[in-house]
C-alpha cells in the first residue's frame, strides 16, 4: 500500500517538474490527420487577377502545398499566430486555397510529437514543411535528408545544417525591440519600465536586449527591470510578474511570448502602458497598448517559395527586419502618442534601416 | 541589492502576490484533500480546472454575469467529478491512470471549445478588487490582505470550513473512515460508494472554481492550457500538507511566496541567473515533500478501489 502512495508521490513530483517546464504533455493531435486546410482569410476571390507568378508547369495547376508545425496555438496573439497570419496573407496573394494549401499542427510543444508530424507531412508530399520553433532543429536535421525532394524551413535560427533542402529564418527582434524601447523611454514618467519574458533565450532574449538598448540610448536614467518567468505558458505567473513590476514603480510594461496575455491584463488594470511584439496585441487592451512589433513572415515565405519554384530547396537563411518590411511597428490607433515621440520613433526606424543607428546590446 | 529585498514595498509586494498566486491552488487542493481523505486520488484536477476556467470565461464573456459564470464552472467540474466517480468507484478503474485520462480530456476539450467558440484570446471583465473599508487603508497589511478580489477571500475562507467539516462533523468522520478502513466503515452502515461519490464530485466542483478563479478573477483571459501544471501542483500540495486543510494552506502559501520572491529577486537585479530563480519554488517543494513524507501517513485506503465482500 505504502508503495502505491510512494508511486503516486513520484507522479506528483513528476508533475511538479513538468509544471516547472510549463509544458504538460499536450495530447498529440494525430499527425496522420492534420487539421483541415485553413479557410482562406480573404474572401475576395475575384481579386486573383494575376496568375501565380510561377507558371513553369502551366499544364497542371497543382496548388502549392505548405504544412507548418507550431509549438503553440494559431491564435496565441504571439509567435505561432505571426506565422499563421503570414501564411494566410500569402494564400490571399496567391489567389486562395485552390492555389495555396495550408495545413498545420499546433500546440506541438512536445518535440517528439512535432518530429512525427514533420515526417508525416514530408511523406505526404508537401512542397514545403515549416518547423516553426527553434526546438525542432535536431529533429529536422534527422528528417530532412530522408526527403530530398521536400523543402523544409526552420525558424527561428540561422542554421541550415548545411542541408540542401533546409531553409532557415529568423526575426531581428532586437530592431523592433529597440524602437519600442525608444518610445517607451520617451513616455515613461516614473523612469521605471518592466519586462516580462519567458525563458532567457532566442527570440525573447533578442527582443528584450534590443528593448533595453533602445531605452538606454534614449534616456540612460530609465531603469529597465527584466523578469524571465521560466515558462511560455504560465499565464498566472506572467500576471504576477507584471504585478511585481508595477509594485516596483514601473509605469510601462512590455513582454514577449504567448503567456504575456496575463501581464497585459495587469497592465490594463493598473493603467500602465504596454508594448507588444510578435503579433499585434492591441485588441487585448485597446486603452493601454501603445505599439506592437509585428512579424510579417510572408517576406521570408515569398522568397522561400520563389526559391522552390526555381529549383532550390534550401541552403539559405533569411531574416525579417525593419528594412525588408518583415517587421512592422503597428501603432494602436486609439492611443495618441505625442507628435515629437512619433517623429522620434519614425526616425529611429529610418536610422536602423539606413544603418545610422546601431543597436548596442549590453552583455 | 540584497538589502532591497527587505524594504516595505518589496515585502508587501511578495506577500500580496503570494496570496493571489495561492488562490487557485487552494480551491483545487482543498477539493483534492476531500477526495484523498476518502481514499480516491484524482489526477484529473488540471483537466477539471481547464474546463472550469473555459466555462466560466465563456459565460462571463457572453452574459457578463460573474455569479452565473462561477455556478457554471462548478457545474462543469461537478459533472467531470461525477464521471471520475463512476469510473473509479463503480468500475474500479485504476485511479492514477483514469485521472490522467481526465486530465488529457480536459486539456483537449477546453482547447477545442476555445478554438470553436472563441477562436482568439480575449479579455473579460472579471471580479474587481474589493477594498474592505478601513482595513484596506492600513499601510502594508491593507494591500496584502484586504484589497483582493472576492474569489481570493472565499478561497481562504474554505480552509477553516474544510477543516471543520473534516474533523468536527459526522460527515467528516465518515469521509475519514472510508479513507482509512472502508471495510469497517461499510460494516457500520456507511455507504463507501456514496461518500466517495460525494467527495469526488465536491473535488471536481472546487477544481472548476479553481479554474474560474484564474479565468474570471485573477487573469480575466482564457488561453489554451492556461493552468500550465497548476492542477498537478495542487495534487502535490495535498501530500505536502499532510492531507490536512491547514497544511495545504501552508504549502500553497509557501510555494506561492517563494514564487513571488523569485520574481522580485529578478526585478531587483540580484545576480542570480533567471533559470535558477524560477527553479526555487519547485526545488523547495520537493525538499519539503521529501522531508515530510516519512513523517505523515496518508489515508490507508488511498488509491484502493473498494469492493464489498458478500
Amino acid at each position: 500500500m505504502k508503495k502505491t502512495v510512494r508511486l503516486f508521490m513520484l507522479f506528483a513530483l513528476l508533475a511538479l517538474v513538468v509544471g516547472a517546464c510549463g509544458t504538460p504533455a499536450t495530447e498529440a493531435p494525430a499527425p496522420a490527420e492534420p487539421t483541415q486546410p485553413a479557410a482562406p482569410a480573404a474572401t475576395e476571390e475575384p481579386a486573383m487577377t494575376e496568375e501565380p507568378a510561377m507558371t513553369e508547369e502551366p499544364a497542371t495547376m497543382e496548388p502549392f502545398r505548405v504544412a507548418v508545425v507550431m509549438p503553440s496555438a494559431i491564435n496565441d496573439l504571439a509567435f505561432s499566430q505571426s506565422m499563421y497570419d503570414a501564411l494566410l496573407r500569402v494564400q490571399a496573394d496567391m489567389g486562395g486555397e485552390s492555389n495555396f494549401e495550408i495545413v498545420y499542427s499546433e500546440n506541438m510543444f512536445v518535440v517528439d510529437d512535432a518530429a512525427a508530424a514533420i515526417r508525416d507531412y514530408a511523406s505526404q508530399g508537401y512542397d514545403l514543411v515549416i518547423a516553426h520553433g527553434s526546438q525542432y532543429g535536431s529533429s529536422l536535421q534527422e528528417i530532412a535528408p530522408d526527403f530530398p525532394e521536400t523543402s523544409f524551413a526552420w525558424g527561428t535560427t540561422v542554421d541550415t545544417f548545411g542541408e540542401p533542402n533546409i531553409f532557415a529564418y529568423e526575426a531581428a527582434a532586437d530592431q523592433g525591440g529597440y524602437v519600442n524601447g525608444v518610445v517607451a523611454a520617451s513616455l515613461t514618467q516614473s523612469d521605471v519600465i518592466g519586462v516580462v519574458g519567458p525563458i532567457e533565450t532566442g527570440d525573447a532574449k533578442l527582443y528584450v536586449d534590443g528593448f533595453k538598448a533602445g531605452v538606454a540610448a534614449t534616456n540612460p536614467d530609465v531603469q529597465v527591470n527584466v523578469n524571465y518567468i521560466g515558462s511560455f505558458s504560465d499565464v498566472a505567473l506572467a500576471s504576477e510578474a507584471a504585478n511585481t513590476h508595477v509594485s516596483a514603480g514601473a509605469d510601462i510594461l512590455t513582454g514577449t511570448a504567448q503567456m504575456v496575455v496575463g501581464a497585459i491584463g495587469v497592465a490594463e488594470e493598473n493603467n500602465v502602458l504596454w508594448f507588444g511584439t510578435q503579433s499585434n496585441q492591441t485588441s487585448l487592451a485597446p486603452s493601454i497598448v501603445v505599439a506592437s512589433q509585428v512579424y510579417h513572415w510572408e517576406v521570408v515565405l515569398n522568397e522561400i517559395i520563389d526559391s522552390i519554384h526555381n529549383g532550390t530547396l534550401g541552403g539559405t537563411s533569411f531574416t525579417i527586419d525593419l528594412e525588408n518590411g518583415g517587421e512592422v511597428i503597428e501603432y494602436n490607433p486609439d492611443y495618441t502618442i505625442p507628435a515629437e515621440v512619433q517623429t522620434l520613433a519614425d526616425d529611429t526606424v529610418q536610422g536602423i534601416i539606413d544603418g545610422s543607428i546601431t543597436i548596442e546590446m549590453a552583455e | 541589492m540584497i538589502s532591497d529585498l527587505f524594504s516595505v514595498t518589496v515585502l508587501v509586494g511578495i506577500l500580496a502576490s503570494g496570496i493571489r498566486l495561492a488562490t487557485p491552488y487552494l480551491y483545487a487542493a482543498i477539493g483534492e484533500t476531500f477526495g484523498q481523505r476518502s481514499g480516491v486520488l484524482n489526477l484529473g484536477v488540471e483537466g477539471q480546472m481547464l474546463l472550469g476556467a473555459f466555462a466560466a470565461f465563456y459565460v462571463a464573456l457572453t452574459t457578463g454575469n460573474l455569479g452565473l459564470a462561477v455556478l457554471v464552472s462548478m457545474l462543469v467540474g461537478a459533472i467531470l467529478g461525477l464521471a471520475m466517480a463512476f469510473v473509479t468507484v463503480n468500475l474500479h478503474a485504476q485511479q492514477g491512470i483514469s485521472g490522467i485520462g481526465f486530465y488529457l480530456f480536459g486539456l483537449g476539450m477546453s482547447d477545442l471549445l476555445f478554438q470553436k467558440m472563441l477562436g482568439t484570446v480575449e479579455t473579460v471583465k472579471g471580479f474587481p478588487k474589493i477594498h474592505i473599508p478601513f482595513l484596506s487603508d492600513i499601510p502594508g497589511l491593507g494591500e496584502i490582505f484586504f484589497s483582493q478580489n472576492l474569489m481570493v477571500y472565499v478561497a481562504y475562507l474554505l480552509v477553516p470550513i474544510a477543516w471543520f467539516v473534516l474533523n468536527k462533523t459526522t460527515l467528516g468522520l465518515k469521509i475519514r473512515s472510508v479513507g482509512e478502513n472502508p471495510e469497517a466503515a461499510d460494516s457500520l452502515g456507511v455507504s463507501v460508494a456514496g461518500i466517495r461519490y460525494f467527495t469526488i464530485v465536491l473535488g471536481g466542483t472546487l477544481s472548476g472554481v479553481a479554474g474560474a478563479s484564474l479565468s474570471i478573477a485573477l487573469l480575466n483571459v482564457f488561453q489554451q492550457n492556461m493552468t500550465s501544471g497548476l492542477g498537478f501542483i495542487a495534487v502535490a500540495l495535498v501530500y505536502f500538507g499532510g492531507w490536512r486543510p491547514w497544511g495545504v494552506l501552508g504549502g500553497a502559501l509557501l510555494f506561492s511566496m517563494v514564487n513571488s520572491l523569485q520574481l522580485w529577486i529578478q526585478v531587483l537585479g540580484i545576480p542570480i541567473p533567471s533559470d535558477i530563480a524560477v527553479m526555487m519554488p519547485y526545488v523547495l517543494t520537493i525538499l519539503v515533500l521529501v522531508a515530510s513524507v516519512s513523517r505523515v501517513r496518508g489515508p490507508s485506503a488511498l488509491t484502493k478501489p473498494f469492493e464489498r465482500e458478500d
